[in-house]
């Protein structure tokens, strides 16, 4: 079993960016789902899946009985997720849920207290940070560049884990990274340095470099954080692209539960270090739930221009009554 | 732009980055950037030129052709003794500790992130001057340093001091990661203690001692011989292809601990590996020709600033730091007459102002 788990990564890893298809919008192709149908009948055991397609569905990234701690506070404990394979996934939940942390454990960078993470069916802090890295990107909420540092250099830092100290500059790498930089639409700002870019230029930089890692798999920990709204729908347009265009599954913690509904595939909703529902948009996102994770009473319709749910609060104010 | 990942690889259209030439050559790679080369060039002619310098002038001058003539086993039989016994031992010191010391600052401003962080103003160097006083002081008391001392035991002591300066420094520093804001601060008071602790080593004993100690402190390369140059060396020979190695690494080391592991960096193993050897290296230099003031500090910035990178060049910084150790000690040993200043001195003088200015810039940044 690990051996062909660790032959399938490396055929992911060493194609890149070779199996996108703009013909398929959900970008897994065939010989990925069936080597994925074997696996998943091996590994899940009596499971109940959440949504009705996750049985259908592989999930090369899943948490089990996580419990995770920042000393002695608990901030999340037992929980369960499957990331759907070719998915993007919007993680929403109030502040202090545990939502970044579960996204920072998914990524490696905190150790469980108990239970693991699982990715192509290994436990991801057995494996090494290198071997990691090159399935599985990650974008931190604020992530801090040096100043002076170019966007060119940056961008091809994401190539760091497929890099060795005498091979630094490969073909494959210089390939890699001016198609991160042509796709996220910065290859004019290639020289400027990063400190010197507006917020979404620089958050187009940032996810040029995970997007030269060339994982099949991106973390982003609120990737439109500071952007003002037409710089959040950019990025969001952004990410989307890196889904349908080259396959890419995302999961990313979101703030704005509109934008959510309309740019994910799958909503998982947290309260209090656990997930309370996962699933569609449409099936997530109900005034119930809003109520009793948000504590909020709002009004839940459909979007005017595409129809997915949109969520509208009643509020105190003009509305005659207290919320 | 639909696939444009898939589209530019499937028909061979050349694709190129914005200044990262590649440089290529079997299975090696690496981008060609032509500043940093022609600094790391021009620095190493005018290290040649110094270098030189150092070896021809003095009370009893030699032409540069005389100079050459006797390193290569000709020349007079008192240029020979002037060169192989005193300036050539004294000028490969001084060159050798240059480089540490560039080298040691650069590693260290590089791994915290900070222009501030420099062995001699986080107390590694401090450290390391207060074993070594402790042996010129206690020592003395023993016998005079010389001998197998000197050449063993006050590198061997002043590494000790050096890399337990270093380990304090990160024990009180750290709290689930490293803020390299607090390191600077820690840093300062581990060097007020490593300072305070020389100065009363040197309250112990009787004068004599204590003034062959505090020119020692200033950092001199008067007097020194193979035996300074020889440790030093062999730092050097062990840890520069460790860091040139690891200098890919050190190039992912310069972001947040979130993005570098997300790149695959062991960040704590690789972060001690380099603030190990740049404790190493300065504690060396240290032993060899005392605490010369500044050099790792400044260099690495200088070097940087002339290559217009965005971290310490590592090369350049150990070309830039040995410049400027033997620069200062041509300018100690000729331009004042008979009066021969300690090489520390000179360097003070040049890096004080530096300091200053690299305060004040700071502080503008903060506040804007």
């Amino acid at each position: 079993m690990t051996a062909s788990h660790t032959s399938r990564q490396t055929v992911a890893t060493e194609g890149d960016e070779a199996p996108a298809d703009p013909g398929h919008p959900v970008g897994s192709s065939a010989p990925d789902e069936a080597a994925a149908t074997a696996r998943t009948d091996v590994i899940t055991r009596g499971r109940s899946a959440a949504a009705d397609d996750v049985e259908q569905q592989s999930q090369r990234l899943r948490a089990r009985d996580l419990r995770l701690s920042y000393g002695e506070q608990v901030v999340v404990d037992g929980l369960d997720l499957d990331v759907v394979d070719g998915t993007i996934t919007g993680v929403i939940g109030p502040n202090g849920c545990g939502k970044s942390t579960l996204l920072r454990a998914l990524g490696r960078l905190m150790r469980p207290d108990r239970g693991s993470v699982l990715l192509d069916g290994g436990r991801i802090h057995k494996m090494s940070s290198k071997e990691v890295a090159r399935t599985l990107g990650l974008l931190p909420q604020s992530p801090a560049a040096p100043e002076g540092l170019s966007v060119a250099d940056l961008v091809a830092r994401g190539r760091h884990p497929h890099q060795a100290w005498y091979r630094q500059w490969s073909s494959r790498d210089e390939t890699a990274v001016a198609e991160a930089l042509a796709m996220t639409g910065i290859t004019e700002l290639a020289e400027r340095a990063v400190d010197e870019l507006s917020g979404g230029q620089r958050q187009r930089a940032w996810l040029s470099m995970a997007l030269a890692q060339g994982t099949d798999l991106l973390l982003l920990d609120e990737p439109t954080t500071y952007l003002d709204l037409s710089h959040q729908v950019d990025v969001l347009d952004l990410i989307g692209r890196l889904h349908d265009e080259i396959g890419r599954t995302v999961v990313m913690v979101l703030h704005d539960l509109n934008l959510a509904a309309r740019y994910v595939d799958r909503l998982v909703a947290m309260k209090d270090g656990a997930v309370v529902a996962e699933g569609r948009p449409h099936e997530v996102l109900t005034e119930e739930l809003l109520a009793d994770v948000f504590e909020l009473r709002a009004r839940v319709i459909a979007d005017p221009v595409v129809g997915t749910p949109m969520v509208v609060p009643v509020g105190g104010r003009r509305t005659g009554g207290s919320a | 732009m639909t696939g444009v990942l898939d589209t530019a690889k499937g028909n061979g259209e050349r694709v190129t980055v914005p200044t990262r030439a590649p440089l290529r050559l079997g299975p090696v790679s690496g981008v060609l950037r032509l500043r940093p080369l022609l600094v790391l060039l021009g620095g190493l002619v005018v290290l040649l030129v110094g270098f030189t310098c150092n070896l021809a002038l003095g009370e009893y001058p030699i032409t540069p052709l005389g100079v050459l003539r006797t390193l290569v086993g000709g020349g007079d039989g008192g240029a020979r003794i002037v060169i192989m016994q005193l300036r050539l031992p004294r000028s490969l010191t001084g060159l050798l500790v240059g480089a540490a010391l560039g080298l040691a600052g650069a590693l260290m401003q590089a791994v915290i992130r900070n222009p501030l962080a420099s062995p001699d103003l986080l107390g590694i160097t401090s450290g390391a001057g207060a074993a070594a006083t402790a042996v010129i002081v206690l020592g003395g008391t023993l016998g005079s340093v010389s001998g197998l001392i000197a050449s063993v035991g006050l590198p061997v002591v002043a590494l000790l001091g050096g890399v337990l300066s270093g380990l304090l420094l990160h024990l009180l520093a750290y709290r689930s990661g490293v803020d390299s804001f607090r390191l600077v601060l820690v840093g300062v008071g581990v060097n007020a203690l490593a300072v305070n602790t020389t100065l009363w080593l040197l309250t112990l004993d009787n004068v004599q001692q204590a003034g062959r100690a505090m020119v020692w402190l200033t950092g001199s390369l008067n007097a020194r011989g193979w035996e300074n140059a020889v440790p030093v060396g062999l730092a050097l020979a062990v840890l520069v292809p460790v860091v040139l190695v690891g200098a890919h690494a050190l190039g992912a080391l310069q972001f947040d601990d979130d993005t570098m592991r997300g790149l695959g960096v062991r960040v704590t193993f690789s972060r001690s590996v380099f603030l190990l050897a740049a404790a190493v290296l300065a504690s060396l230099a240290t032993a060899a020709a005392g605490p010369i003031a500044f050099v790792a500090l400044a260099t690495p910035q200088i070097a940087l600033r002339l290559s217009g990178t965005a971290r310490p060049p590592l090369l350049a910084s150990m070309v830039l730091g040995a410049t400027l150790v033997l620069g200062a000690d041509v300018i100690s040993r000729t331009a004042f007459g008979t009066l021969e200043l300690p090489v520390g001195v000179i360097t003070a003088v040049l890096g004080a102002p530096y300091l200053i200015y690299l305060l004040v810039h700071r502080y503008r940044e903060v506040r804007t």
